[in-house]
């Protein structure tokens, strides 16, 4: 499937994806999106360039293995149910800042609990398309 | 070498030194329990339901908790050296001090929840030390066997124990009125007590459970030493000592114990004499000296009592030694079989010297702590109001052979004929003479001077048992009685029996035989049928064929759906086509049509493609109703699945073979029968108001509470939080599956085939 044209449009699709994959998680609290939903589409990025570029392409725009993805994720939703018990309140209760940050918002503990969400996607699609993939 | 040895030295010295402080620590509460003030703590665990960590020190656990860390010290000490060249060193330290923390946990929980969790933690700590050299396939089954016993046995308290609480209305066996009259009153009086014994029972290996024991041998000499002769066989005779306040007035109960007590008592005894084996002897033996403790126990006199305190302590002090004593002498000849050792004492004159004290006091020879514990316990006997020929006749048996025993172990061992060795004796590392000596040498002050030391302890642990037998005194001698004949004629018996002893052993064939027909018998034959069973139905179920399993679901899911429905009558059908706009007709047509073509597909990656299309499709229905979020969701998982489809199916032959014949009708029947299923609950649902108060929380309260205007990911992120962590954490988990099955690449054998398929497949 290593086309001229799949080649040219992941070169102009991957940038676009993985923006609006964050648009979409970031604005995911008040309209449509969030970390499930972003997180398919940032994957759905890498997974386009790993059927142009093939498997090595897409571990290496990824970064990190995904089994790291998995784990950051999964540390982060559970410190973001974890960091109102210090303040007095119970697990999981929802904490939130008083000011506002462009694009991302309100910060608050359910934000970097989507952020997990976010990452955990990413890590498991795409170790199981490069583990299948990868299968030879 | 030597650079090397320091550190390990250094390192078990200074574990060592932790229960030792902990000795210290329970020591210096002995004037306080001495006083009659029993320190509590309570630290709670599960609010509501009575599970707490309640702690409470009287004399019976002080006792304990002392012989716990005093020959906890030494056997690190011991152990450490013993083991100081095995690379597993650490892990045996780890699990060592697992089952000390454990042990301690048992004896000073006052909390019954607590006492089992750290009951079931001994079981589990002496499956992994009596597993400690697991390359070994017989050592893995003996310590299987030992955990399966003592874990059963374990799980069986927990219900007596939470029957009797039932009855008594507290989990704090302090609380507890004693006397019984409340458990007399609970409807599940047998029950109880069976259940309670039968923890008791697995744990300090009486008959017909004892068979555990002999074969936990296979653990390292110093784990025998600690765990199956001090301590954790122990805890089932501290359970019964612990509960005889309150069960020893049931009916039955006196009764069963000396029963099972005494039989085990007299079969250790007669078993101890068969083996060659210098461990084997010593585990037989220590079955009868629990047996004995329970037994005593089971008399539930005063005396009986006072007697068992001073007997379990006078064994913990020369049984540990002796197992010491015998890990050394295996350690310095290379052997435990006591028909070829002998004139050890001039090679090991440390080691010697311990055996000889130890023996003495197993032996109850005057001056030694066990004669003491052996003149009481003969005193009890003899002044049982109903049975003190047949107890006094069964205990001087057993002492017999403990005295021909502690001759075989003290005396033939070290002084005997020389053995036929194939290496040249030599003593062992000073790590391990420290213990056996130590602990031998208390058996001799103890003797000598109890009232300056044990009594007092003693006493209040006797005290806790039974409050008659408070007011302990301790004497070396009592004068001229029939006691102390008896303690004669038991020794001269003893040494005449020593001299047929070799004969006993030669003859024990029989006993093999009768073996076939045992206890442990029955324990393989259950393993073997338990194992089988499970194989069998493993395959029966397990068929290996994706197909089967998703067709075990549908089924199951068509089946619990279908049924109830007619039953209930809740299908009313009164739905009509009425205002269905034509976009969604037009919808709707796409969607069928995608499904015929699907099923017409001439191969797998058309089938696939075609069924993206009715995922889209139903993906277009949720945009349409306002399910935005869903249908984002869909339209990305379907193009994902796709992928993931495409990578697959690149591996795959090029063909279909369909099915046909009956399999294809029994597709075709499930597959239009999860039409009906899935359409039926469909039309059921809408029949049912839409509006329910919990949606109305949610629109109502994700802004104001929750700051978000999309309700769906205010529930995913917060009102329902804890459950998107469970799935994303099963989502990781099946990544890892799917990981796991790529990496163990069961295609292994088609892979011939492979080459032929693949280069046809690349070119799509």
């Amino acid at each position: 499937m290593n086309t001229m044209i799949l080649r040219v449009a992941v070169q102009v699709l991957f940038p676009l994806l993985l923006v609006a994959s964050l648009l979409s998680l970031f604005r995911g609290h008040n309209e449509p999106g969030g970390g499930f939903i972003g997180g398919l589409v940032a994957a759905s990025a890498f997974i386009l360039v790993t059927l142009s570029g093939g498997v090595e392409e897409g571990q290496r725009r990824l970064g990190f293995d995904p089994l790291k993805f998995i784990g950051a994720g999964l540390t982060m939703a559970f410190i973001a149910a974890l960091i109102p018990v210090p303040f007095g309140y119970t697990f999981f209760e929802a904490l939130w800042a008083d000011f506002y940050i462009p694009i991302i918002g309100k910060p608050g503990t359910p934000v970097l609990f989507d952020l997990g969400v976010y990452f955990v996607v990413i890590g498991v699609v795409c170790k199981i398309v490069f583990s299948i993939a990868n299968d030879d | 070498m030597l650079l090397r040895r320091v550190p390990v030295l250094w390192r078990t010295l200074l574990l060592s030194l932790i229960p030792l402080a902990l000795f210290v620590g329970f020591a210096s509460r002995i004037p306080d329990v001495l006083t009659g003030t029993a320190h509590q703590e309570a630290y709670p665990w599960v609010y509501g339901l009575g599970f707490d960590f309640v702690f409470r020190l009287d004399g019976l656990a002080l006792l304990f908790a002392l012989l716990i860390t005093g020959i906890g010290s030494l056997i690190v000490l011991y152990g450490g050296t013993y083991l100081k060249r095995h690379p597993g060193l650490p892990r045996f330290f780890t699990f060592l001090f697992i089952f000390m923390g454990a042990m301690l946990g048992v004896v000073l929980s006052d909390n019954i929840f607590a006492l089992f969790v750290f009951w079931e933690l001994t079981s589990l700590s002496s499956y992994l030390l009596i597993g400690y050299r697991h390359g070994h396939r017989p050592t893995r089954k003996a310590a299987l066997q030992a955990l399966l016993v003592t874990a059963t046995g374990g799980l069986a308290l927990m219900v007596g124990l939470i029957l009797a609480t039932t009855a008594q209305g507290s989990p704090v066996i302090s609380q507890w009125v004693p006397g019984g009259e409340a458990l007399l009153s609970s409807p599940y009086l047998v029950p109880m007590m069976v259940l309670v014994l039968l923890g008791a029972f697995t744990k300090s290996a009486q008959w017909p459970f004892h068979f555990w024991l002999p074969n936990a041998m296979a653990a390292p000499t110093p784990v025998s030493a600690y765990l199956h002769s001090a301590t954790m066989v122990k805890a089932g005779v501290y359970l019964l000592a612990r509960l005889s306040p309150h069960f020893s007035a049931l009916p039955g109960w006196k009764e069963t114990l000396m029963l099972f007590g005494g039989i085990t008592m007299l079969l250790g005894a007669l078993w101890a004499l068969l083996q060659t084996d210098l461990k084997k002897v010593l585990a037989y033996t220590t079955i009868s000296a629990l047996g004995l403790l329970v037994l005593a126990l089971g008399m539930g006199t005063p005396l009986a009592v006072q007697g068992a305190m001073v007997f379990l302590v006078a064994h913990a002090c020369y049984k540990g030694a002796l197992f010491m004593v015998a890990g050394n002498v295996d350690h310095g000849t290379g052997s435990r079989d006591v028909d070829r050792l002998g004139w050890l004492f001039r090679a090991m004159p440390w080691t010697g010297t311990a055996a000889v004290l130890a023996a003495f006091s197993m032996a109850g020879f005057p001056l030694f702590l066990g004669f003491i514990g052996k003149e009481l316990l003969y005193e009890a006997t003899l002044h049982h109001p109903l049975a003190a020929i047949l107890l006094t006749a069964a205990l001087f048996a057993t002492s017999v052979a403990f005295v021909a025993l502690a001759v075989l172990l003290g005396g033939k061992v070290f002084f005997g004929p020389s053995g036929r060795l194939a290496v040249t004796p030599h003593e062992s590392y000073p790590g391990m003479r420290v213990g056996p000596l130590v602990l031998a040498v208390i058996g001799l002050v103890a003797g000598i001077v109890p009232a300056l030391t044990v009594q007092g302890l003693l006493g209040k642990a006797a005290e806790a048992v039974m409050p008659a037998a408070s007011g302990m005194e301790l004497h070396l001698w009592h004068g001229f009685t029939p006691v102390l004949g008896l303690s004669l004629v038991t020794l001269v018996a003893g040494f005449v029996l020593f001299r047929f002893a070799p004969r006993i052993r030669r003859s024990r064939g029989w006993a093999l035989k009768a073996g076939r027909f045992g206890p442990e018998a029955l324990y393989d034959d259950a393993w073997e049928g338990i194992t089988t069973f499970s194989t069998r139905f493993s395959a029966f179920i397990q068929s290996g064929h994706l197909r089967y399993y998703i067709m075990t679901i549908l089924v199951t899911l068509f089946v619990l759906v279908l049924v109830p429905i007619p039953y209930y009558k809740l299908f009313h059908p009164h739905h009509t086509f009425a205002g269905v706009d034509p976009y969604e007709w037009l919808l709707m047509l796409v969607v069928a049509a995608a499904v015929v073509a699907t099923i017409a597909a001439p191969d797998r990656l058309m089938a696939i493609a075609i069924l993206g299309v009715v995922g889209y499709g139903v993906a277009l229905f949720f945009a349409i109703y306002g399910g935005t979020d869903m249908a984002m969701t869909q339209f990305l998982v379907e193009t994902l699945t796709l992928i993931v489809f495409v990578y697959v199916l690149w591996k795959l032959p090029n063909y279909i073979t369909f099915t046909a014949g009956g399999a294809r009708t029994r597709d075709i029947l499930i597959a239009a029968t999860g039409g009906v299923v899935m359409t039926t609950i469909i039309l059921l649902v809408t029949d049912y108001p839409l509006v329910s108060e919990l949606k109305l929380y949610y629109a109502e309260n994700s802004y104001l509470l929750a700051k978000g205007r999309n309700v769906v990911n205010v529930i995913l992120v917060d009102f329902r939080a804890l459950d998107t962590l469970g799935e994303i954490t099963v989502l990781s988990i099946a990544g890892l599956g799917v990981l796991a099955l790529a990496k163990l690449k069961l295609g292994k054998a088609p892979a011939k085939a492979r080459p032929v398929v693949e280069p046809k497949a690349r070119k799509r």
